[in-house]
Parts: structure tokens; sequence; C-alpha cells
């Protein structure tokens, strides 16, 4: 649709999302205690997610800024749609 | 209850929904229902009719001819009409909508290549595993897909289009519009084969899609819808039973019509008949179709109706029941009870019971109790036996001799006595602060007394409210609610990180007045305040020994500090002319603890009130914890009271009364505006008023006009508070904060301004013009709702009109505000009420799904931190070295 295509990565607004590698991903997994389908759930058609190239049943790492803890890392593994 | 066995407890693991197909509702049915007619001449229920015996007995006495139960033993059973034609159920219209444009209407099968339904059954069945909640999604894509295909893979056959004239008439569109018969549907849907029937997200194995249209309906039995024998002796029928009358009627006639081979009008006329009917007995709230009504007017309620909505099975029955061991009545303040207790009326007392099991310890107790009986307070209403049989002490002659037979192991129901822990609540429950636990006090009269703190979290006030009391009955319960639920473990709200339960109103103004500089206490009045207290230790030095001992009310509080409590704080004194930026301040308006002892400064609303975080009280609740807290709301609160009672303390008009000199000074101050207003509307009317940004000339001048008047108010407010005693009660209540202002005594003492309706000044009503008093376009302040009187000199009969108004729109406003935020509450509490926090720190839903990796990415308690930070560095520097860096 909009002409000029830009990374939505580069916005201010748009959290650091990155790809977890599997071993990697398993490893948090375990030490989450958490079995995918309990992972809270971010859609392949995302546009983050589609310009890091993530896959669904990858997991994502996003770091952001918290107003009550200054750093925060979340996970969510991405799904079909 | 705690006595039954737990062990036969099971946990439910799924719920899942079908529909009754036609076999399994003639299966279920002991009778098929037949004719309309309910009862004979005798009154006797007609065999076949809906009121049929086999149906279940109600009336006592009787014996049920399936089961032999009388009414208390038999369930009830089912019965069942055979339509004479079929008619489409109106729950699942929207289904057979889908199923009808998703499927082929010569070969009935869903509108997909093999290929693709192959695809999407194994997708379908492998989201079905690991995604369960995405499954909707799959099966809305299918939905639309399928709609869209002009061609069947399968026969080739061209799609037609299919209408839906809600809420149950389908056409189909070709060339012309023809209207499909449920005959018709139903063969259409009987073709669709099951693997077809799961992509549409329906169970083949409890849900085929052609039960959707019925054949035959089940009768409920007679349990489901009593009749009631008015005192006339009037039989009166529950509506379902009116309901299935009439379905009966309309098939029957149509059944007869079919034989006598009516003309195709008259059968398609009757069996509309017959849907409508079929249908208002499911939903009587359909769209599209009149209500069926009883012979008085009134909406029948049928089976929908039962289950909807706030009084329906599910929030009025099975979410909501009315539960024993309660009580309701008018609550009326009490100042000299604790505040985690509730005074209970005696009568209530009595009513109430405690389970109380016998032990070698307390059986002499449980004697008395059993001795009194169930009209002398305190004493029992029932003894429970080892084996489970009740006595109901009320039937129960010789008491004395039930008393001595009392043995470790019988259980007592004892009525509430002082100490019990109860659980308190004012409805609107909306936080948790809205439920506590409170210990009883036994009280003559007949409502609930509680202490003044606790009214900010309930909210309550004592203007006619009532409130709600719940007797615990288990052990666990009792010590959940001590530990858990008691006041004081809830004077920290976790809705802002500081105290909801504090000073108000009268206690603002006697710590006040009781701390003050000027105020000198003799022996006689400091053993008259300490009195209401629980101190027990020595007097003070007094602060003046000659010519007679005086004691300062500072002195008296220092007692009831803890001995190494540091604080330097602002008060609300502290402002104006009153201003100091530090400890050493003159006018006593900078609070200075060190070591327990109050040095310099007055109690007042920052420092003792409620909901005042970072306060004086609300360090005293973090630092010396809760049950001290608990101790001083109930002593040093209590002192401020009586304080405030032997000063007296009242408002009168004098007390808001200005010199004439202020008074001409403020009508100057008036003047001057009107004049800069008039000078505004000239200019404006010249056309030389340059908009502000973003503006029309007409907002540009409302702006500057609102914004120079309601200067022009400060301004008088200004004066009239110059004029004002320091110490006039009026202004001392506003300047603690106790109650009020300096608004509202500006408003009764100089003037009251603008009155706005919506933002803006007052402009509504004739044209052009608020009132007829004025001329058309006039917009000066007094023609747009500007009050140049005061309350205390009195409006005019206009400036009334408008004051009126304006006060309308915050009566409108508030009654709005709290239906729509009731209702948001409710979504909210609803979608969020599940989750929980784990042992791990991650908020989850119970299936372990994670909302949160780390509640509240901080995991702080927002109840127990300051401004959201776990710690604050600079009151533990205050607290252990007595002031800042």
């Amino acid at each position: 649709m909009s002409p000029k295509k830009f990374d939505v990565r580069e916005h201010r607004l748009v959290p650091k999302h990155e790809r977890v590698p599997l071993p990697e991903a398993t490893e948090i997994l375990k030490e989450l205690g958490l079995d995918p389908t309990q992972l809270p759930q971010i859609r392949a058609s995302d546009p983050v997610v589609k310009a890091i190239g993530a896959k669904p049943g990858e997991l994502v790492r996003i770091i952001r800024e918290s107003e009550t803890a200054g750093k925060t890392v979340v996970y969510r593994i991405v799904v079909v749609g | 209850m705690s006595y039954l066995p737990q062990s036969t407890l099971k946990v439910l693991e799924k719920i899942k929904f079908g529909v009754l197909s036609p076999d399994e509702i003639r299966k279920m049915s002991r009778v098929q229902i037949i004719t309309a007619e309910t009862y004979d001449e005798d009154g006797m229920p007609i065999q076949g009719g809906v009121m049929d015996p086999r149906l279940g007995v109600i009336e006592p006495g009787r014996r049920c001819p399936v089961c032999g139960n009388t009414m208390h033993g038999c369930p009830g059973h089912f019965g069942h009409i055979e339509l004479a034609k079929p008619v489409i159920h109106i729950g699942y219209v929207k289904q057979i909508y889908d199923l009808l444009r998703g499927t082929c209407w010569k070969c009935s099968r869903i509108l997909l290549s093999e290929d693709q339904i192959k695809e999407y059954l194994s997708l379908m069945e492998r989201l079905e595993r690991l995604f369960p909640n995405l499954k909707p999604r799959l099966i809305e894509h299918i939905r639309q897909k399928t709609a869209k295909v002009q061609e069947c893979p399968h026969c080739g056959a061209k799609q037609k289009k299919i209408k839906l004239d809600k809420p149950t008439n389908f056409y189909e569109k070709d060339k012309g519009v023809r209207k499909l018969s449920p005959d018709e549907i139903r063969a259409r849907l009987t073709h669709i084969p099951d693997d077809d029937v799961r992509l549409f997200g329906i169970d083949p194995k409890e849900a085929r899609p052609e039960w959707f249209v019925l054949t035959v309906i089940p009768v409920p039995p007679a349990q489901v819808r009593p009749s009631i024998m008015l005192e006339t002796g009037v039989r009166s029928e529950d509506d379902l039973t009116h309901k299935l009358v009439d379905i009966i009627r309309a098939n029957n006639r149509l059944k007869e019509s079919m034989d006598a081979a009516a003309p195709p009008i008259v059968i398609d006329d009757l069996w509309e008949l017959l849907q409508y009917h079929v249908t208002t007995y499911i939903n009587n709230e359909v769209p599209g179709i009149p209500p069926a009504r009883h012979r008085t007017g009134r909406a029948l309620k049928t089976l929908a109706q039962r289950l909807k909505g706030k009084e329906g099975r599910f929030r009025g029955n099975l979410s909501g029941k009315r539960v024993d061991f309660s009580a309701r009545t008018v609550i009326s303040p009490d100042p000299n009870i604790s505040i985690n207790e509730v005074g209970v009326p005696e009568e209530m007392a009595k009513l109430l019971t405690v389970p109380m099991r016998v032990t070698p310890w307390n059986i002499e107790e449980a004697r008395k109790y059993v001795m009194n009986g169930p009209y002398k307070w305190p004493g029992a209403n029932y003894i429970i036996r080892p084996d489970g049989r009740r006595t109901d002490l009320r039937f129960f002659k010789d008491r004395k001799a039930l008393a001595s037979s009392l043995t470790p192991g019988y259980i007592v129901e004892r009525h509430l006595i002082d100490g019990d822990i109860v659980l308190f609540n004012r409805q609107p429950s909306l936080h948790r602060m809205s439920i506590m636990a409170h210990k009883v006090r036994v009280l003559p009269g007949k409502t609930f007394r509680l202490n003044l703190l606790v009214c900010p979290p309930y909210n309550a006030d004592f203007d006619g409210d009532e409130m709600n009391l719940h007797v615990v009955q288990t052990e666990e319960a009792r010590a959940e609610a001590l530990e858990l639920m008691l006041v004081q473990e809830h004077i920290l709200s976790p809705r802002y990180g500081g105290p909801i339960i504090g000073g108000l109103q009268d206690y603002i103004s006697g710590a006040y007045l009781l701390t003050t500089k000027s105020t000198l206490l003799t022996e006689e009045e400091v053993m008259d305040l300490l009195s209401v207290t629980d101190y027990k230790g020595e007097l003070p030095e007094p602060a003046i020994t000659k010519p007679v001992k005086m004691w300062t009310g500072k002195q008296l509080v220092s007692l009831f500090l803890p001995p190494n409590f540091n604080l330097r704080a602002k008060t609300s004194v502290n402002a104006g002319r009153l201003k100091c930026e530090d400890e050493d301040c003159f006018n006593d308006t900078y609070l200075v603890i060190k070591k327990g002892k109050l040095l310099a400064g007055v109690l007042d609303k920052k420092s003792i009130g409620a909901q005042q975080p970072e306060s004086f009280y609300h360090w005293i609740v973090k630092e010396y914890g809760v049950d001290y807290a608990r101790f001083l709301t109930d002593n040093m609160f209590r002192m401020f009271i009586r304080y405030i009672e032997k000063h007296g303390f009242t408002m009168s008009l004098d007390d808001v009364e200005i010199p004439p000199e202020a008074e001409e000074r403020i009508r100057e101050i008036l003047k001057e505006a009107e004049e800069d207003v008039a000078q505004l509307i000239e200019a404006y009317r010249k056309g030389e008023l340059e908009p502000l940004p973003g503006m029309t000339p007409e907002e540009t001048l409302e702006t500057k006009i609102m914004e120079r008047l309601s200067r022009a108010r400060d301004q008088a407010g200004e004066v009239a508070a110059e004029y004002l005693d320091i110490f006039n009660n009026a202004l001392i209540m506003a300047r603690t904060g106790a109650r009020g202002n300096i608004l509202n005594l500006t408003q009764m003492s100089a003037a009251l301004g603008q009155q706005s309706v919506r933002g803006e000044r007052i402009n509504r009503g004739y044209r052009g013009r608020p009132l007829p008093h004025f001329k058309p376009g006039d917009l000066m302040p007094a023609a747009r709702g500007f009050v140049y009187s005061s309350f205390r000199t009195g409006l005019s009969p206009v400036e009334l009109f408008f004051h009126a108004a304006g006060g309308r729109e915050g009566l409108v406003d508030t009654a709005v505000r709290t239906s729509q935020s009731g209702y948001m509450q409710r979504r909210l509490i609803n979608a969020l009420m599940d989750i929980r926090v784990e042992y791990d720190g991650k908020a989850t839903l119970p299936d372990g799904t994670v909302v949160q990796f780390s509640y509240g990415e901080d995991q702080v308690d927002p109840a127990r931190s300051d401004h959201g930070k776990p710690v604050n560095v600079d009151r533990i520097i205050e607290r252990v070295i007595g002031h800042e860096l």
C-alpha cells in the first residue's frame, strides 16, 4: 500500500525484537517451566516478525523499556496467521 | 460442609456441549404429548396432555406412575411432541446459514476441493492439539472461503446465493428468488458428510447439522414448569406450559390440514404459525418477531429468558446465591468501638450461629450456652450429636438434661458473641476493602455500628446505608479472615501506595486544635483526654509548672508515638501567609517529630488524613506494623474527638461575613472584570479580536471571557480570605483539610462566580439568550451565568436559575458515570479474575498461560511500595539520623 518502505524496527515506539535460536529457546522454556502452548503468541504476519524473519514455532525475545522495572525481557511464540 | 468426607470430590476436566438428536429426544421421553387439553372437568390432568402425570408428580401425597416416588423423590420425566412438519431451531440459525452457504445445493459437499479438505482437516487436528485457542480463527477462515466459491469442486454445479431473512426464513437466489422450506433445508444438511461438517467447527458425533432443524421437541418435566394455585383456587400455569399448549395446538391444526389435503397456502400459513410458536418457546426476545404475550399483555418468560441476564439462572442463581449465616441492616456510627470491630444487634446475635466443637476445655462454656437456649443471649440454637443428628433447642424442653449429656465430640451451634470474627461488606464491592473481617461487639439497638474511620474503604455514610454481615463457619475460614481480611490489614491500599483508612472531618479539626501552639491543658483536662484512651503510663513533665501545671497537646500526642520515630513534613496549613520551608518555622506549620516526640508543627490532613500517601500515618503503618497502627487509630484518634467535644466546634454565618470595605473591593474587582469583558466583546464586534490558534473568533472570545472572569473570582476570593479571621472555624476546616476548601469559602463570602454547563458559559434556553430577562445576543457576564452574589448575600432569581442549571449537570454526570463505570468494572473483572501470581513471580491463567513473565515487570506489591519503588532511601536516612542529608 504505502509507496515508501521503511523498517518498522527503526520506529522509536517499537521495542527490540530478536529471534531466539532453538537450543537457547528450549533452555529458556525449561528455565521458565513452560511448554510452548503456554507462551503469549505473536502472529507471523506481525510487521516486526516479518522484518526479523521469524517463522511459526520460533521464539521471539522482546526487550523493552519498562516504566516500573527499567528494562524488561519477554518472550512470544510465533504462530500462523 | 466441613464434616463431609472429602474423598468423594471429583475434579471436572472438561465440559462438552452437543445437540439433542431426534432419536435421543424420543428415547428420553416417557410420553408423547398429543393434545392441547390440560385438565378435564374434574380438574384431573388429561393423559397425553402437557400436565400428564407421567411427566412427574408435584402434588404432595401422590406417587409418580413412572418411577414410583413421591414429589420429593421424583426427579421428573421428559415427554415429547412429534411435529407435523420440521421447523428451524432459532438458536442455530447462524450455523444453518453458514452450512447452507458453504455446501453445494446439489451434492451437499463442502465447497472445497478434496486436497483442501484433507489439508484443512489435518491442520485442524494439529491446532486442536497445540493451540486450541486458534481453532476458531481457522473455522472462520474456512467459513469465509467457502461462502465465496461459485462452482462446486465436486459435482461442478453452479452455486446459488442463499439469503437469510431474519429470523428464520431462508431464500435461494438464482434467477428468481425461491423460499427454502425447513424440509428442504433439513434434507440438504442431512447429506453433508461427517468430515465436511468437522470443517465448519461442528463435531458430527455430538451435533449432526440436520438436528438443527427440529422434527420433534422435548417437553420438560412438570417440576420445571410448576403451576401455581391462587387463593381463589384458580390454577395458574407456568409460561412454558402456555407456550407448549400453543405449539401443540398449532401442530395439531397443521396435521389436520395436511391430512385433509388442504391447499398449500393454508398449510404454509399454519406451518409458519408453528415456526413462530416454537421460536418464541425457545427465545421470546428474538429481534424481528413480536414477543408472545400473556393474556394480561406481559411478555412470556420462555427458555432463553430463564437463563439470560442478571436475574437469569447463571448470574442470578449459580454465580449469585443467597446464603445462610448472613445479615443485613442499616449502619450507624460509633466512635467508641475499635476500627476492627462491628456492633451487632443482640436480636441478630441470637439468630446467627457459630458451630462450636465440644472439647474437655470448653465443655462448661458449651453447657452454659445450651442451658441458656435459643432465646437468651448468649445461648445456642442447635446441638449436633457425633452421629450427625441435630436437636433444635427451640423444641426441646429439658435443656438442663441436654446440657449435662454433652460430651466431647458434640457440636453446639452457639450464638454470636463478642470477639467472633465476621465478614462485613458494603455494595458495590468495587475493591478488596469492600469486604473486610471485623470482630463482633454485641450491642443493644437494631443497627450495625462501625467506627467512622472505616467509612472511606467502604465508601459508607449514615444517610440510610445498609451493610451485610457474614458469619464464617469453619476454623480455616476464621484463620484466613483473621490473617488476611481484618481491617488493619487493609489500612494500606494497593490502589496507591498509601493509607485508605485515616482521619477525616472532626478527627482532623480535633487533631489540629489539640496540637496547635496555643492549646494548654490543665491536669484535669489531660486526665479526661487520656481516660478515653488505653494509655496506662505516667503523665509527662508539665510544659508549664507555675502558677498551675499545664500540658501542651503536642505532649499528649507524643505519648502515643514510638520512641524512635523521626519525621519532618509539611502540613496542610503550611500555605499562604503561614508558609514555611523547613523545621525552623515560626508559624508552627512544619511538622517535626524526633525520637517519638512531637516537637513542632500541627497534625492535620497531610499527616493523619485518609488517602494521604507519604504522611505521618503512612510511615507509622509501614514502619511499625498494622497492629500498632490500629492501636494508634483507636486511641490517639479517640483523644482528638474527645478534645473537639470539649473545645466545641461550630460554624455560623458570621464565619463567612466580611467587612464592608472588603465587599467594596470585591465589587471593584468584579466591575473591572466586567469592563474588560465589555471591551473584549467590543473588539470582537469590530472584528479586531485576534483569534487564538485553532479557534474561531467566537471561541476565542468565549475563552478569553471565561479566563478573565475566573481570574476575577480568584482575586475576589483572595480579598475575602484576607479579611477572614484565620482562627474562625470555617477557615480552620478549610486550612486543615478537614472539610471544604478556600474556594467554597469564597463562594460563600465573596461571589459564586461563573456557572457552566458542558464546560461553556450558560447559553442554552431561548434563541440567543438563556432567559427572557436579557436581550438576544447579550454576551455580558450577567447574561451568561456569572453570579455576582455570594451564598451569604443570597442569589437573585436569575442567578439561582443559573446555579441550578450548573448543579443539575453535576447530578446527571454522576448518575451516568456510575452506571458506565460499573459495567466496565464487570467486564474487566470477568476478564481478569482468574489471573494469579505463581510462586516464581509469573502472572498466569489457571492453565499456565503466561500473562506477564514477572508480575508488574518488577514484582513489587503496590501496597508496600513507595510511589511504586520498593525502597525509599530518603525516608530510611531520615528515620535513622532524624533529618535529611
